[in-house]
């Protein structure tokens, strides 16, 4: 049956997360089997999506404890979906990291610890998408978080440890809000079933609803680095080493977006808190790119574009229908690809001359032309050049928003694009400072040839990029089934309790 | 949790306002010491607060007595995990504040470096060099590697 195989994408890497750290000392064979684990998840994830696409959500009671009492995974279309970017995403990054750890003999990280991190990172991602249940979710989250507090330091540097040190604490603060509100939902309601959770919370009273609601947003916007409650994100992330980063900014953020969609779907339905997510989005968008605007360091300007594109998915969700949610859904899948492209191409740049500082680099693209073609796609499909992915995502949000009307929305589209404006300036100006220029090489001894699969693993990913422009037709049926599926609700409360519940 | 009647004692909950304003007042520091003790105090607050959300009652154990008189499991299912996932953050977080330690000479979480350079050029009223164009100065510290001394910028200097 197919779901045996929804526990997979969250067993597997597990199981490589301990392999790996058994055989720590054959490293061949510990590149080996991190890749053929997230392989054989990026399939199994491929499996899940067309089954939930053809035949809705697939539930598996997770040792046979029936739904509201054991803990169940679900992979709807919307979850399966964001496994099967995530793993591809991740396989691709794993295979930078191998290319850059052979490249360098003198590479001082424990090598030794990163692979069964960044396995028992995948897995955590993972559970918290596939999770049906609050606590879970919970769960979830404190995997990813403590892999990511390993990877975040990782050499104990004294600039790692500065910078990990913020994202150490500001991460416990958000679980701690998050368990907190965990807590008062079990306590308003009686139970944890996101499914079940569906039906009690419609019953209770507006105030506690709101409360509860907002709570779970609270400890959700400061996972996803929405606007107030971002700042910790461009002084931590650019110091970890390329690929970590560039993991990072694809998915962590985009599980906290992840969870907000389904907080505002399933759980909290009634659009409560859509005004208070409309100017926090419009401010995300705007500030983010600002900041971005003002950075002379290519990884911490990434770092805010990061930010400010989050602002979009927001909009999307805030607008409370299927066209904003369908926006939401295919600009998480973008945003991923591309966010991590991107710090790719920045690690690829760090290796090539040496720096990421616009000030002590220049004229790459007559030195390393490839490199040039690899920074101008995604820098132009993050900016909503046509005809690539980020404008199309971009104009079903901002179509969305007009079809939604009103002042807010008509605001929001404007800053909406505002945002793409200005990314495209951030991205010219980066190609004017980085790549046109004179020839300006931060280290006396550049490394001439970068590692092929270094490079490879970018091509493949602005490969799957440029696909997602090529394909965003299915793909827009995909996440347009999946908005109907969240907006209707019951398609996921009836996969999971079939008996229609207690 | 021995307390009969249908809502939690008052004691309970006055703990858990304690402990959680303790911890978010100690968090507030700049010490990871104290940063450190503010997270345990905040994560034992939020557990009492999740047990507090079950009944109370019995062993919830059919055949120790009746069903109705037994306590909600579920909560202290999920303090027994979330206990222990604070431990193992509390316990990476010591290892954060030895690491600083150890490296620097004390454990204060300094400001950033940008940041701080942000600070130096709006009290100087000066524009970023990077879009003038020509020679960037190679005098101006990289940001994202810098040297390992450097004058740390503590509270209240930065008006200087």
């Amino acid at each position: 049956m197919l779901s045996t195989l929804v526990p997979l994408p969250v067993v597997v890497p597990l199981l490589g997360a301990a392999l790996t750290l058994l055989l720590a000392r054959q490293p061949r064979l510990q590149r080996t089997i991190s890749v053929l684990c997230l392989s054989g998840t990026l399939t199994v994830a491929v499996l899940l999506l067309v089954q939930a696409y053809r035949h809705g959500p697939v539930v598996v009671a997770v040792g046979a404890w029936p739904a509201p009492v054991g803990i169940v995974l679900v992979a709807d279309q919307l979850a399966a979906l964001m496994v099967v970017v995530s793993s591809a995403v991740t396989l691709c990054v794993l295979l930078y990291s191998i290319g850059q750890g052979r490249s360098e003999a003198s590479e001082t990280t424990p090598v030794v610890i990163f692979h069964p991190t960044y396995l028992v990172l995948t897995a955590g991602v993972t559970n918290a998408f596939l999770a049906g249940d609050l606590f879970n979710l919970f769960v979830g989250f404190e995997i990813l978080l403590a892999a990511s507090f390993v990877l975040i330091t990782l050499g104990g540097t004294e600039t790692r440890i500065r910078t990990g040190s913020t994202y150490v604490v500001v991460s416990i603060l958000s679980s701690m809000v998050f368990l907190t509100a965990v807590g008062l939902v079990y306590a308003a309601t009686g139970t944890l079933n996101l499914a079940q959770l569906a039906q009690r919370l419609d019953d209770l009273p507006d105030g506690v609803r709101l409360a509860l609601e907002l709570m779970l947003l609270l400890a959700f916007a400061i996972k996803a680095a929405v606007f107030p409650l971002s700042a910790w994100l461009p002084d931590s992330y650019p110091t970890a080493p390329a690929p970590v980063t560039a993991v990072f900014a694809g998915l962590l953020t985009k599980v906290g977006v992840y969870a907000i969609i389904r907080t505002e779907t399933l759980l909290f339905p009634g659009g409560q808190a859509d005004v208070l997510l409309m100017v926090v989005a419009g401010l995300t968008m705007v500030i983010g790119i600002l900041g971005a605007v003002a950075q002379s360091d290519l990884k911490r300007l990434f770092s805010f574009t990061l930010v400010s594109h989050i602002g979009y998915m927001i909009f999307g969700v805030a607008l409370s229908t299927a066209a904003g949610l369908s926006g939401a859904i295919f600009y998480v899948v973008h945003h991923i690809t591309i966010q991590t492209t991107l710090f790719l191409v920045a690690g690829l740049v760090e290796e090539r001359v040496g720096s990421t500082d616009l000030r002590r680099i220049g004229g790459l693209a007559r030195v390393a032309p490839l490199l040039g073609v690899l920074f101008f796609v995604p820098a132009m499909n993050l900016a909503g050049v046509p005809p690539f992915s980020g404008f199309l995502g971009k104009l079903g949000l901002l179509q969305a928003g007009v079809a939604a009307g009103g002042p807010l929305p008509f605001v929001l589209v404007a800053a909406g694009t505002l945002t793409s404006l200005l990314t495209l300036y951030v991205a010219s100006r980066v190609w004017n400072l980085a790549f046109w220029r004179a020839p300006r090489l931060a280290t006396s001894e550049p490394s001439v040839r970068l590692p092929k699969l270094m490079v490879g693993a970018t091509v493949a990913l602005v490969a799957i990029g440029l696909a997602l422009t090529v394909l965003a037709g299915p793909l827009f049926d995909v996440t347009a089934d999946a908005a109907a599926d969240l907006r209707l609700r019951t398609p996921y409360v009836r996969a999971v309790l079939p008996g229609g519940g207690p | 949790m021995t307390a009969s009647g249908a809502g939690p004692t008052m004691v309970l909950v006055l703990a858990v306002a304690v402990l959680v304003g303790c911890g978010v007042i100690l968090l507030l520091e700049r010490s990871l010491t104290r940063i450190l003790l503010g997270v345990i105090l905040l994560g034992n607050g939020v557990n009492l607060l999740i047990l507090l959300g079950g009944r109370p009652g019995g062993a919830p154990i059919v055949g120790t007595g009746p069903v109705e008189q037994m306590s909600d499991p579920l909560p202290q299912a999920m303090v027994l995990t979330a206990i222990v996932i604070t431990f193992g953050l509390a316990a990476f977080l010591l290892a954060v504040a030895y690491r600083s330690w150890y490296l620097t000479g004390d454990d204060e979480v300094p400001d950033d470096l940008e940041d701080r350079q942000i600070i130096r050029r709006a009290v100087r009223n000066e524009v970023g060099t990077v879009d003038l164009g020509g020679e960037g100065p190679n005098g101006d510290p990289e940001q994202v590697d810098p040297e390992p001394a450097r004058r740390r910028l503590r509270r209240g200097d930065e008006a200087c």
